[in-house]
């Protein structure tokens, strides 16, 4: 399951400028590898897919795969181009969809 | 190996051993530091910026689970207590705190599940549980930036020397006490990573390591499995009174949770 998420976009920037993106989705990023205390091995349970749109244009993609750790943080930059809606979804390898958004304010 | 030198060998460990143990001394107060200054930068820079520190997901968490009615009188922490930024301001700076019912001091899970079973009927969460963590961080991270003030009176001051007593003793098949590291070699570094003080201010932590949130309980018994002793059980009385000590020991430090640990 995709627990809640923290996001820091700046809420105001000058058109043009470069913006720096903080995401942090809370999940426990199973590995698939790991044996649990029956002996079975742990399922594999990983957020595969996260997408940062900016008013419906995509900015960003990333692919996970298990090795990333748990509670994925993903930093990244962007260019401030007008006013409006910075969507971030992540999605998990069973399809399930946590969809956050931020609104920014470009002068 | 003839027995003279062997002799020589037992000497020579003996007096190492003196050695360490005259060493054993409190750390002055003026040289304590947070236990933020032994990670690395990076490390330190997640614990500092509240979007990447993944402990605070578990205090919005808290923040949730403090507004949720719970239990046979279906009340939530926030009926009684309203609103935690007020209420809840200090709190966990103070705690162990002395409980004059049990005659003991208790820690904030086990003053968190009294107040479950007391005022909301409600049943006790697990230690270790997410929601029980989940809480206390919540509680705990109104603190930030005060002071730690356990009660040093007649009521608690024998718990605080019994956690003492526990922080000094030689425990388990290496014969390791918590002082030897922490008062005595802080600083220096234990496997490639620095001993750090051992400043309880920043619990419940996020560690990398265990890549969720745990309590001091928990990293307690961590470090007494790795001298090979055998861990008290969770919620046991000399745990608490071990906490005690540690908090005491870190009285006036700054309180800082979730702090982030490799």
């Amino acid at each position: 399951m995709i627990g809640r998420a923290l996001i820091h976009v700046p809420a105001t920037a000058k058109r043009g400028d470069v913006i720096e993106i903080k995401t942090l989705v809370s999940h426990i990023m199973e590995t698939g590898y790991r044996i649990g205390v029956t002996g079975q091995p742990i399922p594999r349970d990983i957020i595969d897919d996260f997408v940062c749109t900016y008013n419906g244009e995509e900015v960003f993609r990333a692919t996970f795969y298990p090795a990333v750790a748990a509670n994925p943080f993903i930093s990244f930059f962007t260019v401030a181009t007008e006013n409006g809606t910075l969507a971030f979804s992540w999605t998990d390898q069973q399809g399930a969809t946590r969809v956050q958004t931020a609104q920014i304010k470009v002068e | 190996m003839p027995a003279a030198q062997l002799a020589r060998i037992a000497v020579l460990i003996t007096a190492l051993a003196c050695a360490a143990m005259a060493a054993a001394a409190e750390i002055p107060l003026d040289q304590r530091r947070s236990d933020s200054s032994f990670v690395s930068p990076d490390t330190r820079a997640m614990q500092n910026d509240g979007t990447a520190n993944p402990g605070m997901l578990a205090v919005l968490d808290g923040e949730t689970l403090w507004n949720e009615k719970a239990g046979e009188t279906h009340k939530s922490c926030a009926d009684c207590h309203g609103d935690a930024a007020a209420g809840m301001k200090g709190v966990a700076a103070r705690y162990p705190a002395f409980d004059a019912q049990l005659g003991r001091p208790v820690d904030l899970e086990q003053r968190i599940n009294m107040s479950r079973a007391g005022d909301q009927k409600a049943a006790a969460l697990p230690f270790e549980s997410k929601e029980l963590l989940a809480l206390t961080v919540y509680i705990a991270h109104q603190s930030n930036g005060l002071p730690v003030a356990v009660a040093e009176d007649a009521q608690t001051t024998p718990f605080i020397e019994a956690g003492r007593a526990i922080f000094e003793r030689h425990q388990g098949q290496l014969g390791l006490s918590c002082a030897q590291c922490h008062d005595d070699n802080w600083g220096k570094e234990l496997a490639g990573n620095p001993i750090p003080q051992a400043e309880p201010t920043g619990y419940p932590i996020y560690r990398l390591e265990w890549q969720e949130i745990g309590s001091l309980q928990r990293r307690v018994r961590g470090c007494m499995s790795a001298v090979r002793a055998e861990p008290y059980d969770y919620g046991a009385p000399e745990l608490v009174n071990l906490e005690l000590f540690l908090m005491w020991r870190a009285r006036g430090m700054t309180m800082e949770a979730p702090a982030v640990r490799p």
